[in-house]
């Protein structure tokens, strides 16, 4: 028996007091050997930074398993004054003949409904490039899909709108 | 038929500059889209799904229960997921620091609550009844008394976070986020008055069930 599904509503402004926890940007400890620091801003149809976003990532772990032992797998991070989030992890490892990637949902004040985007990562130009869900995103937005390399890990900024606006995925 | 809200609702003033222009991209489905974090075991405690009872007293005003079941959209009960709400309070106001409505904040009053479905995707909150509470939209806008919900499910493309509203709002009439679901699926945010939930001589009961969307099309599953 089929049942009708419930529709989604927005986060409001103040998610923060719902869906906060201390722990959810660790997908690992801060020390766990290997892990990078993923981070980003959010930034709406006039470049201003979104401080009342959510970020959460689901992914499989270095190995290419979806929960491999001892992994959660998923963050979550609120954005903060300066609409940056930043996610602790460990690099996913290839998935089913797809690249290193990361599922990400963004949840903010004026999303009705979640926005579902995935994060590739620069230094895998050649898995990048075999890869299906990159290939079938025009080729002129790719690179917003693309994590590069930082300091700390991998930098992957989030654009709602505009002429740099992220793909976006519909399920 | 979609039930879910378009993205550019201009009459909710937020989406215009944050509703994505470009269509959305079909993902095929894949590994990643059929699993979810499983978050069920969690550190969540029996007292976090009790809002009303804060640590020094009771919450101030209408105590209810509020119940229901989550379900796929096959119709299937989904176990051990995890919930997580939050609200204003009696007088509608969040404990946040850009919640500036002036109406009192209560200092047994928290907001916030979470739980896990049981083995027939069964749930059960305790909390007080919210207060509707002007916002910023539009001249004099009020938003209807609501609950935030946010659901795992059991893949992270059955993610949901919604609003459950209360029967016979006069304010829905006037409110651009409840509107901006199609007509025909507003009454799935509403939640129904139910005196089978109600406790006798301590709290009003409402039922608020819960269909997650998942896939446009399963992928077959081996037998």
């Amino acid at each position: 028996m089929s049942a009708s599904p419930t529709p989604a509503q927005t986060v409001g402004p103040y998610l923060s007091i719902g869906l906060t926890w201390d722990e959810g940007p660790l997908v690992v400890p801060a020390d766990a050997p290997g892990a990078v620091w993923l981070r980003g801003e959010i930034r709406d149809g006039h470049g201003e930074v979104v401080k009342d976003a959510l970020v959460e990532t689901w992914q499989a772990g270095p190995g290419g398993e979806f929960h491999p032992a001892g992994f959660r797998g998923f963050g979550r991070c609120p954005t903060d004054d300066d609409g940056r989030y930043a996610i602790r992890t460990l690099k996913p490892g290839t998935i089913e003949a797809q690249a290193p990637h990361i599922e990400v949902t963004v949840f903010a004040r004026g999303l009705l409904h979640r926005l579902m985007t995935r994060v590739y990562f620069a230094d895998e130009p050649a898995a990048n490039e075999a890869d299906p869900v990159l290939a079938a995103v025009p080729a002129g937005r790719r690179a917003t899909l693309v994590a590069e390399k930082s300091e700390d890990g991998y930098r992957f900024d989030i654009t709602l709108q505009g002429p740099d606006e992220t793909v976006f995925f519909a399920v | 038929m979609n039930p879910h809200p378009p993205l550019l609702s201009p009459g909710y003033g937020s989406t215009v500059l944050r509703a994505p222009r470009q269509a959305p991209i079909l993902l095929p489905h894949s590994l990643a889209d059929r699993t979810g974090p499983v978050l069920g075991e969690g550190p969540v405690a029996a007292a976090d799904a009790d809002l009303a009872a804060g640590p020094d007293g009771d919450a101030q005003g209408q105590r209810i229960v509020v119940h229901g079941q989550v379900r796929d959209s096959a119709g299937k009960p989904v176990r051990d997921t995890l919930l997580e709400v939050w609200q204003a309070n009696a007088a509608g106001r969040y404990r946040h620091k850009w919640d500036r409505h002036d109406a009192p904040l209560d200092p047994h009053f928290t907001g916030v609550g979470r739980t896990v479905t049981d083995a027939e995707g069964r749930y059960r909150f305790v909390t007080v009844r919210p207060g509707a509470y002007p916002w910023g939209n539009h001249p004099n806008a009020w938003r209807p008394a609501h609950i935030h919900f946010s659901v795992f499910g059991r893949a992270f493309t059955e993610r949901l976070v919604t609003q459950m509203y209360f029967p016979d709002d006069p304010l829905f009439a006037y409110d651009p986020i409840y509107n901006s679901v199609p007509e025909f699926a507003r009454d799935r945010l509403v939640a129904g008055f139910d005196l089978s939930a109600t406790v006798e001589s301590w709290a009003l009961g409402f039922r608020f069930d819960i269909v997650l969307s998942g896939a446009t099309a399963t992928p077959m599953e081996p037998q």
